[in-house]
């Protein structure tokens, strides 16, 4: 086991190791970051200055050899844009995107898991044929038109919620009361005005991941009661309720949980078009906002990061699995 | 140690085949369902709508001479300077919709099936690798893996588009790039427990080639989960195409695909000029609806552990 | 904090809460939220030089000269300046300003800015260029300052309108950290900032102790909002009162909406489409082609006739009409009627198709060839939907266009490279026809400084020459004939083509005014509630 975690780790490193490399070339072929920052009217003198001042003069792999010799001493690089500490400026933004990516699985769970539980014990029911039917559409709208949308209709019609942005927040000690509510760590799910600017974006986020887990459940429960050992809990006599929810439900979940468990890993990372949407200050909008001004220390940290979370969510799946499924063995494997 | 694959992941016993035609079988139970058949006759017009839309549509609205920009937003019904009535209006160019649309299907058809198509034969192929042959050859798939689930697609597609320029071809290698990891992580997933069982064992003792087994015993015994996520998938490469579009990263803006024109329209939708997203918008929907029903229900025949 | 500026605000504040319960009901009026499009990088003033963060160092700190809402200068911090010498301005500085943390404002103060100009760690796009000139300073009172420069230098007023002033004593040190995080982000302006999350919100607080005009709002909330339609939306929704950069899509929509008002000007900012000069007469320019695709041998954009008849080709009043939907009039040069160095004597532009493929033929392509038209589609108004225009326009005399468009980031590196053969860009000018001369039609000359965004690489030793003159003519009115001159050799030789100057357009919310300004600044003091 523990050799197995070292030589994943090691593996992570080389992965750590090529994203940054393939971004490093990837953004110096997609183009010049100064051409981009730069005022129109700066001329020449003042270009080469700028090139200097971020470090674009010297030869690509020397910037690369000064970016790891920094990112082993746990520097990733100052944005050319905020001037800031990249990892500071991801830091920053992380809080909002995270309440707002788990609000949307939970948002999926809670919706998705009893919609398909019905309509896998019901495969035939009308109404969970039109639960199915309803649950392609979660995936074919373009998500930037469905926010646009819901925008029209709850905040300008309707008047219900507020169109944008991420309203008053408060950081948990400040929720309790133990400090003011502008020191830490700000949340918006501690605040009433926070909750209703969450719900959109939230929704907008959601209705993919509702459609994902109503089709994970209802096709693992159209499998599960085909089973023999649920064919022989109900001979047992054993009420239908207990059947569904002690043995089916229990068999489902490993599937729906590692589904949901990657598909938070890419909300996390990528919620890019619901953020901006919604002008919601998290990670997605900033590393748009730093790809298209090629913001490239951030863009690097930014995906370093990312791809160390993937890693870490792909191995706690790998391992709940091989403890779930004593079929699937880790020692036999390489990795 | 697996991934989960979409769909189905409990191993059951291995297929029975039937010796009496499975073809026919297959017809007579995907027509159980009346949804997916009526799903199947809706696919096959708006994939002959896209085939022929050179001959059908009133207007070639690719050729920038037969545009006008005088005609520009004009509601469905009006009667446009070439003399012909634009049914569904004109976007902000002076195209036609009705030709956009049906000249846009085929662009969003080809993106969509295309990339879904070669996402799925190269993850696929490097998943049944990565499960059948293990060792490094696994350990290297599956760190790209986990390096392009990380991997904004908003990035790939402005490499492609720094690297190759723009271009409808150069769309689908930017959503292949993107997409082949989720089919090599469900094939693999499936994979994994497929390759302990005795019919592989088997086929191992007959000493027949790795293609051999890795294709024709192994592939097919991971293809429901396969279908499922390909199905999904086709509807995602059409919604991440008109994602990127939105981005300005999508195809070129004179071929205009369905997700263009939406992105296109959608400035307009607040000031009441529906029209130039919303056809569009119903085009795209109903298209992957029904790519989603035949989807289902192809899953549920396929499957032999719902047979009862 | 010094504590008699703290007795003074709370008098202050005593007294606008006064005036809070005698216009009871009037309680928005106390607070607005602007959104803009396109957010801000830093609160460092001389960090990056970008409009919004200009707009929102306009507004909590001042420069020597001002610009007001015209584009006039106007005094500032300085109430007066003339060139003493012809090589030494003299800038009289305003008496009794304060800083928004009490301290006084003096030559110093001016000094310490100027000497930080070239001294701003990592700036990606510094404003050294304003200090370049300036070989020494001398402070000859605390209210008097004096810029010796190398040469005569007429352009330096001008450039003292693109540098605000910062506090000697809480700056000395500070780093553009210092300012995001407000410790130095003091300055004299109307407004100082009591909150800042980088390209979220910044949120202002009436800076009581302003020399000038009392700002009308005791709390104004600036959030970036960069999704167009979602701007839009929060407008009508009501969370915000004031938006910038409406989109032309939704300009009818606005116009109709009675809870709602735009407010516009005519800006400063010129789209134009930039050719290939580099190419010399008898080489292949990249994407042009003859007929059949294949190399043409020679490069048509070398001739006058046929840049002309691409002009020609143009109808400028559909573009503005149908794509820009009125946000834009249709231009035959750079800046707008009534600006420093603008040509009166040059015709209207005209559409003339027929005239178009005249001169084509004269030229020797009575059949066209085929160009490919390249442009950015996330940088201008509507920039992808103005090449699809012209693309349809130039088809129409033959010339075969293919229109691509593609985000700024790649375009512009290739712009750059002179990749293209004809392209959409834009250029915001300041108020001075010197300005696009020099770094969009002068020969490229890195000495001079020349040329900088001359992407076309186009070049005519007549405008240099005359460009050359105006640069050390200190008599403004001779200045501005040679810049006159200048720019209307350089338009009648098609050097670019002009398409037409935007207009600048906020829409307001009802009991809510905004002063639209000509240079796109979107600052909270333009913000005001209604007269009643």
């Amino acid at each position: 086991m523990t050799v197995y975690l070292v030589r994943r780790l090691i593996q992570a490193l080389f992965v750590v190791l090529a994203m940054s490399l393939i971004v490093f070339v990837g953004v110096y072929a997609i183009g010049d970051p100064v051409e981009i920052l730069i005022s129109p009217d700066a001329d020449q003198i003042e270009r080469e200055r700028a090139i200097v001042a971020l470090g674009l003069d010297l030869p690509l792999w020397q910037q690369y050899l000064v970016f790891l010799t920094n990112a082993v001493q746990g520097d990733l690089g100052r944005s050319f844009v905020f001037n800031e500490p990249a990892l500071r400026l991801i830091l920053q933004r992380m809080p909002a995107t995270l309440e707002l990516a788990f609000g949307a699985t939970f948002l999926a769970l809670v919706i998705g898991l009893p919609l398909g539980l019905y309509a896998g014990l019901r495969p035939n029911a009308s109404a969970s044929k039109t639960i199915m039917a309803g649950s392609i559409l979660g995936f074919s709208l373009p998500t930037f038109w469905v926010g646009l949308m819901m925008i029209m209709v709850f905040a300008v019609q309707l008047g219900w919620l507020p169109s944008t942005g991420r309203g008053t927040t408060c950081s948990v000690l400040g929720f309790i009361g133990l400090q003011p509510c502008s020191s830490g760590v700000q949340w918006s799910f501690l605040t009433i005005d926070g909750l209703s600017h969450m719900v959109m974006p939230a929704v907008n986020l959601a209705l993919f991941k509702i459609s994902l887990v109503i089709r994970l459940t209802r096709a693992g429960v159209r499998e599960t009661m085909l089973m023999d050992y649920v064919k022989f809990a109900r001979a047992k006599g054993l009420s239908p309720a207990r059947v569904t929810f002690v043995h089916v439900f229990k068999n489902i979940m490993i599937p729906v949980v590692t589904v949901v468990g990657l598909e938070l890993g890419s909300t996390i990372a990528f919620s890019v078009v619901t953020e901006s949407v919604f002008a919601w200050p998290g990670m997605g909008k900033l590393i748009i906002d730093s790809i298209n001004v090629l913001d490239r220390p951030v863009i690097v940290a930014y995906l370093m990061i990312i791809v160390m979370m993937f890693i870490t969510i792909n191995l706690v799946v790998d391992l709940t699995y091989s403890l779930l499924d004593p079929r699937v063995r880790l020692e036999n494997k390489g990795t | 140690m697996s991934e989960v694959a979409i769909g189905g992941t409990t191993p059951a016993a291995p297929r029975q085949d039937k010796v009496e035609t499975p073809l026919r079988r297959f017809v007579s139970e995907f027509c159980e369902s009346r949804i997916a058949l009526g799903g199947l006759v809706v696919i096959t017009i708006i994939a002959l709508i896209a085939i022929f839309a050179s001959w059908i549509a009133p207007q070639n609205p690719y050729d920038l001479a037969q545009l006008d920009i005088m005609d520009g937003r004009m509601e469905p019904g009006t009667v446009g300077g070439a003399g012909f009535t634009y049914w569904l209006g004109t976007d902000d160019q002076g195209r036609d919709m009705m030709s956009g649309i049906m000249y846009g299907l085929r662009i969003s058809l080809t993106v969509g099936a295309g990339s879904a198509l070669i996402a799925c034969l190269v993850g696929a192929s490097l998943g049944l690798m990565a499960a059948y042959i293990g060792g490094r050859t696994d350990t290297v798939i599956m760190r790209l893996v986990d390096l392009q689930l990380s991997f904004p697609s908003i990035l790939v597609a402005l490499m492609i588009l720094a690297f190759l320029g723009k271009g409808v071809m150069n769309v689908v290698v930017a959503l292949v790039i993107v997409e082949w990891a989720y089919y090599a992580r469900t094939v693999r997933g499936t994979a994994l427990v497929e390759r302990r069982r005795e019919y592989i064992e088997a086929a191992q003792c007959l000493a027949l080639p790795t293609y051999r087994i890795l294709f024709r015993h192994l592939l097919p015994n991971c293809l429901p989960p396969l279908i499922v996520v390909a199905t999904m998938q086709v509807a995602r490469a059409i919604a991440l195409e008109a994602t990127l579009s939105f981005l300005g990263l999508g195809v070129p803006i004179t071929e205009p695909s369905l997700g263009l024109l939406i992105a296109n329209g959608y400035e307009y939708m607040l000031s009441g000029k529906y029209w130039i997203s919303f056809y569009p918008g119903i085009a795209l929907l109903i298209t992957i609806v029904s790519i989603n029903l035949v989807g289902d229900q192809l899953r549920d025949v396929l499957n032999p552990r719902l047979k009862k | 904090m010094k504590p008699n500026i703290r007795r003074r605000m709370l008098a202050a504040s005593t007294i606008a809460a006064a005036g809070f319960v005698l216009a009871a009901g009037q309680a928005s009026a106390q607070t607005a939220t602007i959104a803009v499009g396109a957010p801000v990088t830093s609160l460092d003033p001389h960090y990056h030089q970008l409009s919004p963060n200009n707009a929102v160092s306009d507004t909590i700190f001042d420069r020597l000269v001002n610009v007001d809402d015209r584009s006039r200068e106007t005094p500032g911090l300085a109430t007066e300046w003339r060139a003493a010498e012809p090589t030494v301005w003299e800038f009289k500085l305003r008496p009794n300003v304060r800083f928004q943390n009490g301290n006084a404002f003096t030559a110093e103060d001016v000094a310490f800015t100027i000497a930080r100009l070239p001294n701003v760690p990592n700036s990606p796009s510094s404003y050294a260029a304003y200090a370049r000139p300036i070989t020494r300073i001398e402070i000859v009172d605390p209210l008097t300052i004096r810029f010796h420069t190398a040469e005569p230098y007429p352009l330096l007023p001008l450039d003292m309108t693109n540098v605000r002033i910062i506090d000697k004593e809480v700056s000395e040190n500070a780093t553009t950290e210092d300012f995001n995080s407000l410790r130095a982000a003091i300055g004299t302006g109307p407004y100082r900032a009591v909150a800042h999350r980088n390209g979220d919100r910044i949120e202002f607080e009436r800076f009581d102790g302003y020399w000038g005009e009392r700002a009308p709002f005791q709390r104004v909330n600036y959030r970036m909002i960069t999704n167009d339609a979602a701007r839009t939306a929060a407008l009508l929704a009501g969370d915000v009162d004031l938006i910038d950069q409406v989109p032309t899509s939704d300009l009818t929509n606005l116009r109709r909406n009675n809870s709602v008002h735009l407010s516009e000007t005519l800006g400063l900012r010129l789209v134009f489409l930039g050719l290939d000069h580099l190419r010399q007469a008898n080489e292949n320019s990249p994407l042009i082609t003859d007929n059949d695709g294949k190399p043409l041998g020679r490069n048509p954009l070398q001739d006058v006739r046929v840049r002309r008849a691409l002009s020609m080709a143009i109808d400028r009043r559909a573009i503005v009409e149908r794509v820009m939907e009125g946000a834009a009039v249709p231009a035959n040069q750079f800046l707008p009627e009534g600006v420093f160095g603008y040509v009166a004597d040059l015709p209207a532009p005209t559409y003339d198709p027929n005239g178009a493929k005249q001169l084509l033929a004269e030229a020797g392509y009575p059949n066209g060839f085929r160009i490919q038209l390249n442009g950015p589609n996330d940088r201008y108004i509507n920039d992808s939907r103005i090449i699809q225009a012209v693309g349809q326009m130039w088809t129409r005399i033959g010339v075969r266009t293919a229109v691509e468009a593609q985000p700024w980031t790649t375009f512009v590196g290739r712009a750059g490279r002179q990749d293209f053969s004809a392209f959409l860009i834009g250029w915001g000018s300041n108020p001075d026809g010197s300005h696009p001369l020099r770094n969009i039609l002068a020969t490229v000359n890195r000495d001079r400084g020349w040329g900088a965004s001359n992407r076309g690489r186009y070049s005519n030793p007549q405008v240099d020459a005359l460009l050359l003159q105006s640069l050390s003519e200190l008599d403004n009115a001779k200045r501005e004939r040679e810049v006159v001159d200048g720019m209307r050799i350089a338009m009648t030789d098609v050097g670019v083509i002009p398409l037409h100057i935007q207009t600048n357009i906020w829409a307001v919310r009802r009991g809510f005014e905004h002063t639209a300004r000509r240079d796109e600044l979107t600052r909270a003091q333009d913000l005001r509630p209604a007269a009643r």
